[in-house]
């Protein structure tokens, strides 16, 4: 396999990889670091990833897994939390720092989710991949999917709304 | 009638029930610019997402070709087949006497030295037709400078004939 079909294979999914890892390890950096030793592993194990017949949910997997460990890990006390701007040109300047409030609101309610939902909830509503695809890569059923997606959904919902209450009254 | 429809939409999506085509009927709706106040919390939600997904891996990997260790294997066995060759090389040329041969090399030892000595009979006879020869040719260069000696003298005898 040369360097560009290597390429070729984890082009689609390399950003997913990333924002997998964003999700579990916050800091942009840590994120970056995890997604580049991911794929240094799959190019490393190249021969093998022919035999893979899902190449993509395998790397989720193993993006996974290796953020858990790093957030286990010692290293993980040095993690950063570093903020993205998140923009929108159509609204007012007003609204525009209302919502880039409420926008950075629901990542800091995400970020106090549990792991398992985190995961879930970014396969899910950011990914969006299929109860069946995020089944395999989590090693899940498909039941215990929905009911951790409507744990994580309700939760954020509910947040949002009373912060934005507080925020207006 | 639509909001109604979005309503229904939306329980289901809270339970975690909606397939990805409603999830998609949602994000559309909540895409655009004015909604019901009272989903004002999901809308900010659905943005985050669509934002989120927007984010990209900038970062360069350095993918190294695979190092390829099977040169360095075949030259490692190359040594070792040679320091084998070598090793029983120098163990065939320690010097065997007749003592350590068994019966047969023994039998095969004397026939060859037989042989050979057969061969050197021969070989010896024939040196003596050629001394024979060699006997021959000297005599021959004898009879040559025998003849030199009648030139001599013709010579001689021509230079009587010229003064004459």
């Amino acid at each position: 396999m040369t360097q560009a079909d290597f390429v070729n294979i984890v082009m689609p999914f390399k950003d997913k990889v990333f924002r997998l890892a964003k999700r579990l390890l916050v800091s942009k950096e840590e994120a970056e670091d995890a997604t580049q030793e991911i794929l240094l592993k799959l190019w490393n194990n190249q021969d093998k990833i022919e035999d893979y017949n899902n190449v993509e949910a395998f790397s989720m997997t193993m993006t996974k897994n290796f953020c858990l460990d790093r957030l286990k890990s010692k290293q993980a006390q040095n993690l950063k939390i570093v903020h993205s701007n998140y923009q929108d040109n159509n609204v007012s300047l007003q609204k525009q720092v209302e919502l880039n409030d409420s926008v950075d609101w629901v990542s800091k309610i995400i970020e106090a989710l549990p792991e398992q939902q985190k995961i879930i909830l970014q396969l899910r509503d950011i990914e969006q991949y299929e109860f069946e695809e995020i089944a395999e890569m989590l090693d899940m059923n498909q039941t215990a999917i929905r009911v951790a997606l409507s744990r994580a959904r309700k939760t954020i919902r509910e947040q949002l709304t009373n912060t934005h209450r507080y925020g207006i009254k | 009638m639509v909001l109604n429809n979005i309503e229904k939409l939306l329980e289901k999506y809270d339970n975690g029930e909606t397939t990805l085509k409603e999830e998609q009927q949602l994000r559309a709706y909540f895409a655009q610019n004015d909604v019901e106040p009272h989903l004002e919390s999901y809308k900010v939600m659905f943005q985050y997402y669509s934002k989120t997904k927007q984010e990209k891996f900038t970062k360069d990997v350095p993918l190294k070709p695979k190092k390829n260790n099977l040169y360095k294997w075949i030259s490692v066995a190359a040594v070792a087949v040679l320091m084998f060759g070598a090793y029983t090389q120098f163990d065939f040329n320690k010097k065997r006497t007749i003592d350590d041969l068994s019966h047969e090399e023994l039998l095969a030892y004397n026939q060859t030295k037989e042989a050979f000595n057969l061969l050197a009979s021969k070989f010896s006879e024939g040196t003596t037709n050629v001394k024979v020869l060699g006997i021959v040719g000297t005599q021959f260069e004898k009879a040559s400078e025998k003849v030199d000696y009648i030139n001599e003298f013709s010579n001689t005898t021509n230079k009587f004939f010229k003064n004459k």
